[in-house]
């Protein structure tokens, strides 16, 4: 596929002016979260972020998008205070997460990536743990409204161990919820999640941020990011190298191809063609052109012309519309990284 | 939303989960060292103690009591200070500690809490245990349980540290098993210093623990390998050597964050 113009997606003033009002009346307000300078590198001497700046909005969906040991979850256990930052300013209501950590912790929920709970406690039992740790007065009304959001009313006296690795996960997110915070870390909330439980997941973190709960996470499925986020961030080797709404990404990246499948099979595009740069695929069966949709001519009228006018016949053809997977592909294969 | 200026709901959500983990495995937690005690009474106290000759005016049965006390009293708050925070390493829970809004010495106000109570009372059950073997009188009821709070938070409050300092649970039993048992037995926790021969008894007098046994021991009967003051002192400083390297701990994030 073409190569995507990094410039272009950076392009500030086209960025402005594509914004509908309502989004620029919410970046004037002041972020939820905004993290400046922010640097790690581990004692080891791995760099695992480059410093980054990023804001997040009061009540959207920000997906972070990345490989593997790209940053994501460093990036998030230092805002919620597991990491130690090596540089940088973070704050997250206002609050600066070192010296007012109660206040920003307080307004914190984390969904860690690893199941780990107290196996031989109660659902109940350990919800309420996290309620009392985060500094809240007891609640039952409250713990029993998120534990039946979650479908775990009914197993709210069962040992943790008992459960399967989706209700588990629930319990995660139970406990990270139970102190009705208002800005949730979900890092890799699908992770080794069946279909089922993804959609449902899916339809809780709607349901938070409807509720008013900003929701930052992390995934490696360009699905979810692609089916979630209002804003997408895509990070690589510990560097942030897009942040951008999700349809406009979609928009400004994504590129349509045209297959045509020829009546006649032929070795070699014809010179008269070569302005389209057209390959040719399936063993000179079919000829591809990959066009910008947002350009002013996308070249298929005449592109079809040219071929009526050299005899050339086609028997179907199909247009397909690049997926935030190539767009991601093509983004971090730019930037030279491979999965590390 | 206030911001407390003390997380209480945090410190007593650690303490009632810690305590409720020991009500759990109360058989664990009380039954075990009360047989244990129970057998030493057997052994120390009727089998050897009824050939021996008072010690300090007080039947050999009855001086071995605080020694036997503090001898539980030691492994138990270890141990109790030591797991309460290697298991939430250990399983991957400490994430939520770190990312609570509490303070570190909430955390080991709550944790260090927790287990010198379970150690506390559980010298407590040991001291009724011994009352059904032998007559026991406490001499200076005040300091018995002065010493017994202050033996117990310091040294729940060094287990504590183990449990950050472990990497494993071999490394966890290490110091317990090595260093601690040892000392106790040579500390004299069921003879009077006196009754060493003089080479050991200068080696037992480096031993840090004879100054704790023999505090606790006068608490009860009025007699001392050394003079309280002494003891007491070296119990504070061994904790305030404790709150020390604990406040580093969280300082630099030891083992506890990356």
């Amino acid at each position: 596929m073409n190569r995507i113009d990094l410039a272009d997606v950076a392009g500030a003033g086209e960025y402005a002016a594509n914004r509908r009002e309502g989004e620029i009346a919410r970046d004037a307000a002041p972020p939820i979260v905004s993290i400046r300078n922010l640097a790690k590198t581990y004692a080891s001497g791995l760099e695992a972020l480059k410093p980054i700046n990023l804001d997040i909005r009061k009540g959207e969906i920000f997906a972070l998008l990345g490989p593997n040991g790209a940053g994501k979850t460093t990036l998030i256990n230092i805002v919620c205070g597991i990491v130690t930052p090596s540089g940088g300013k973070i704050t997250a209501g206002g609050h600066d997460i070192k010296r007012e950590y109660r206040a920003a912790r307080m307004m914190i929920g984390l969904v860690p990536q690893e199941l780990t709970t107290d196996r031989f406690e109660s659902v109940w039992t350990t919800v309420s743990f996290s309620r009392g740790l985060f500094g809240r007065p007891p609640s039952p009304s409250y713990m029993e409204r998120v534990l039946r959001d979650l479908s775990l009313w009914d197993k709210r006296h069962d040992q943790i161990q008992s459960l399967s690795g989706g209700m588990k996960r629930r319990v995660m997110i139970a406990k990270a919820l139970s102190h009705e915070p208002t800005i949730l870390f979900l890092d890799e909330p699908t992770a080794g999640v069946d279909v089922e439980l993804r959609r449902d997941m899916w339809a809780l973190v709607r349901r938070l941020r409807d509720g008013g709960v900003t929701i930052i996470l992390t995934t490696h499925y360009i699905d979810e990011a692609e089916e979630m986020a209002d804003r997408i961030g895509v990070i690589n080797k510990g560097e942030l190298i897009l942040v951008e709404e999700k349809t406009l990404l979609m928009k400004k990246l994504g590129h349509k191809r045209l297959t045509l499948v020829l009546q006649e099979p032929m070795s070699a595009v014809p010179g008269e063609l070569a302005e389209w740069h057209l390959t040719l695929k399936a063993g000179g069966n079919e000829l591809e052109y990959n066009f910008d949709i947002n350009a002013e001519h996308t070249g298929v009228p005449s592109l079809l012309g040219r071929l009526r006018d050299l005899g050339i016949g086609f028997k179907d053809l199909a247009t397909t519309q690049s997926s935030l997977e190539d767009i991601f592909v093509s983004l971090v294969s730019e930037r030279g990284g491979n999965s590390r | 939303m206030s911001v407390p200026a003390f997380n209480a709901y945090g410190v007593w959500a650690i303490y009632s989960f810690e305590m409720a983990r020991a009500l759990r495995t109360i058989w664990q937690s009380l039954v075990t060292p009360v047989i244990t005690t129970s057998l030493y009474f057997i052994v120390f106290g009727a089998a050897i103690g009824s050939r021996m000759s008072q010690v300090g005016g007080v039947s050999y049965g009855a001086f071995i009591v605080p020694g036997l006390i503090l001898l539980s009293l030691f492994t138990q708050s270890i141990f109790n200070g030591s797991f309460g925070i290697y298991l939430p390493r250990f399983v991957g829970t400490i994430y939520e500690l770190l990312s609570a809004p509490v303070s570190p010495l909430e955390i080991v106000l709550a944790y260090v809490g927790a287990a010198a109570t379970k150690s506390i009372v559980l010298g407590l059950v040991i001291l009724g245990t011994a009352s059904l073997f032998v007559s026991i009188h406490v001499v200076h009821p005040f300091w018995m349980i002065a010493f017994l709070v202050l033996t117990s938070v310091t040294f729940s409050l060094f287990g504590f540290i183990l449990g950050i300092w472990s990497k494993n649970f071999e490394q966890l039993q290490i110091i317990p098993m090595l260093v601690v048992t040892p000392l106790t037995f040579l500390g004299g926790a069921f003879y009077s210093i006196d009754m060493l021969p003089p080479t050991w008894r200068a080696v037992a007098y480096a031993d840090p623990v004879v100054y704790l046994i023999s505090g606790f021991r006068w608490s009860f009967y009025g007699t001392a390998d050394v003079r309280v003051a002494i003891s007491l002192g070296a119990t504070l400083a061994f904790f305030f050597a404790c709150l020390v390297i604990v406040s580093w701990i969280f300082r630099t994030g030891y083992r506890l964050k990356s």
